[in-house]
Formats: structure tokens, sequence, C-alpha cells
């Protein structure tokens, strides 16, 4: 998917993330920060790269605010600020595909 | 991916929290309250421009967490929405046990939902028929229709009444005794019997009136409602203790069974236990006592 224009999904509140994707200069750019960055950094790292990859999103500056979210929660809110980012999150979303 | 069981049309369903889809400090746990459904909620609870996002915190949710024996039930957004449609692919896609059809007016409301649940079941390879429904009747129409909703699907395990947009429609407000509602209450209840499915009451929203919730509770058993919803974990524990069985409801039921199952081999059809007549009409109540009385960890045997 392509980044199309900034968009944002998630909360500061506690256990969850706050995402936010942009569009980006041909490759990807994550900048995270974690309320637990010693001890999961890395996964944190990798689910929300995974995810990208998954969404076949090549270029984009991403902002994580992780506030000690899931896994299955970080997945949720990078998933939903692509969808949002291109204006396709309000319906038919390949559920079991490129999202799971 | 955790595999949830096919959900039981008619299992214990006394208490039914509604939890937030789109708030994941409360859905990652909900299961280790020990209520028997939890309702997580895409409706009322998720603001109008985040119910895409609660879509995504749901469909993993579905996916990567546990819940055990609790039930996970849906609710979706009404159909006059533009959401209702999204809401049913990604409760069957993620395989929720069953979606709540909030103001539920109609049988035709019922099958239009089911329609698109079993489109849904088709698209995402879904074994037909594993998606439950149960229907929140909000208005006086839907109440006066509970009947034909009752009997609208083989999918449909029951009807909720829902209290704030109820009593709104009929211009009054909580009373402690009931009264605002107790026409509604009984005539959902007696269409629901009369359909074979389950019924379940209201939320109470007052969570410091801790005498006004037990009158509600015990209210509710005594009108013969199957369980009742809440929206908070501290409600869960009086609703148990109120719809179990008491200690010799449960022997009598015991009795029964068992008198029951070695009469009935011998070919006998009607017999007396305690003194009192006993045949087959008396069998499905005295195993619904038991199989409650097993939930609440009162009977340990085997007759169920």
């Amino acid at each position: 998917m392509e980044i199309l224009k900034p968009a944002m999904a998630g909360t500061l509140e506690s256990s969850d993330a706050q995402v936010t994707v942009e569009p980006g200069n041909g490759k990807i750019q994550l900048s995270l920060q974690s309320s637990v960055m010693n001890q999961y950094g890395r996964q944190i790292r990798e689910t929300v790269l995974e995810t990208l990859e998954r969404l076949e999103v090549q270029s984009a500056k991403v902002t994580v605010v992780d506030k000690g979210a899931l896994d299955c929660t970080l997945k949720a809110r990078v998933e939903c600020a692509v969808f949002r980012s291109c204006g396709q999150s309000a319906a038919n979303i390949p559920w079991g595909g490129a999202v799971r | 991916m955790i595999p949830r069981p096919k959900p039981e049309r008619f299992r214990l369903r006394r208490t039914m929290m509604f939890m937030n889809a789109q708030k994941p400090g409360l859905i990652k746990d909900a299961y280790i309250y020990g209520c028997d459904s939890i309702m997580l909620d895409l409706e009322d609870a998720v603001a109008e421009n985040q119910k895409d996002a609660a879509r995504f915190s749901l469909y993993h949710a579905l996916k990567t967490i546990d819940y055990g024996d609790t039930e996970v039930i849906v609710r979706i957004n009404g159909l006059d929405t533009p959401h209702w449609q999204e809401d049913i692919r990604v409760c069957v896609a993620g395989g929720a046990d069953g979606i709540r059809i909030a103001k539920c007016e109609s049988a035709n409301d019922v099958h239009t939902v089911e329609a698109a649940v079993e489109k849904a079941e088709e698209e995402f390879g879904v074994e037909k028929g594993r998606t439950l429904l149960m229907a929140a009747l909000e208005s006086p129409k839907g109440i006066l229709n509970a009947y034909e909703i009752c009997a609208a699907s083989d999918r449909l395990f029951g009807v909720a009444i829902s209290g704030g947009d109820f009593r709104k429609c009929m211009q009054t407000v909580f009373q402690p005794d009931g009264v605002d509602m107790l026409a509604a209450r009984g005539q959902m209840l007696v269409a629901a019997r009369a359909a074979g499915v389950q019924c379940f009451d209201t939320v109470f929203t007052d969570l410091d009136n801790e005498e006004g919730f037990r009158a509600e509770v015990l209210q509710n058993k005594a009108m013969g409602f199957d369980g009742k919803s809440l929206i908070n974990p501290k409600q869960i524990r009086l609703v148990h203790q109120v719809f179990a069985p008491t200690e010799k409801e449960v022997i009598q039921a015991e009795k029964i069974v068992r008198a029951y199952r070695e009469q009935s081999a011998a070919g006998v059809g009607v017999f007396t236990v305690d003194g009192k007549m006993i045949d087959i009409a008396f069998i499905p109540g005295a195993e619904r006592t038991l199989k409650l009385a097993r939930a609440c960890g009162m009977y340990e045997g085997d007759l169920v």
C-alpha cells in the first residue's frame, strides 16, 4: 500500500500505542518511543516492521509512541493508520489476508 | 492464533459484561473476571470516528487472546448506520461466538443480519451456521414484535432488553421497583419462552447503589430471566450468587434426574420422588438446575 497522506491511530492510554504514518522518501523510517523500551524495544520494532511489510508499505515515515501495548494491539494500530492514510479503513478490509 | 470451539446455542449465560472493543487495556484480560459471556462493543461505546480502529483492534483480540470458556459476543452497530456490514465481516472473520443485533425491531432485521453473516461465513471459509445471533430490543416496536424476532432464526439464542433507549421511548426513567419496564420485561419473557430462546435483562448503571442492584437482580430471577447484562466486573459475583440454585433444589434435581433415568430404562413413564409426581416434563428443568449448580461449583456428579 502507498502512504498517501498523514494518518494516525491509537491513543496514549496504558496498554495502547499511538501510531502515525506519513509519506516517506522511498524507505521505512521508524521512530519509536516506548514505556518499556529496555525490555521490549526490539520486539516492538520487529512487530511494526513485519506488519508494514505484510501491508506492502515500502515508503513511509512511521512514529510509534508505545504505552505497553501487546503485539496484537500494535498490529491493529499500525494497520488502521495505514488503511486510514489510503482512505480505505471503513470497509472491505482483507481480514485474514494482509490483515492477520 | 486461538481456535475457538464451536459455539453452543444454549449454554449458561447468567452474566454478559460489556467491554469497549476500542480499548486494548479492557479487552486483553476480560476473561479473568469469570463472567459467562463478554460483549465486545462496536456500537455506543465507540466514537463515530473510531469505528474503523475498533474493528482492527477487535479482529486481533479475537485471533490472539485465549478467552477460554468465556463466550465472546460482539455488539454491532445498528442497521441504520453505514457500519454494520463491515462489523459483521470482522466478527465472522475473527471467529466471534455470536453477534448482538442492536435496536432490533422485526424478524426482517434478524433476517437481514443473518443473510450478511451467511455471506461472510462463505467469504472467510467459516462453517455455515457457526456464528450465533442475539437481538437487543430497545424500542416499543421491538417489544411488540418480540415473538417474531425470537422465532426468526435457528442461529438466534436469545433476546435482551436495553433499558436506556427503551425508557427514553416510553418517556419514563428508572424506578426502583421496576414498574417502568415491567410490561416490556414481561412481554419479552413470554415471547422468548414461547419461542424457546433465552432472555436477558438490561444493565444497572448506578454502580454505587448496591441495594438497588440487588433488588433488580432478585426481581430478574423471580421473573424468570436467564441472565443480565453488566457494565462492571464488580457486578458479576452478586448475579452469580442470586442465580445459583439452593442446595435443596440441587438435591431434588439430582434425585429427579437419577430416578427418571432408572425408571425410563425400566419402561416406567410416571413415578414419584419424595411423594411428588414426576414425569418427563420435569426433566429439562431439573437438568437445567444441575447445569447451573455445576457452573456455580455446587455439583460435581455425572448426570449432566
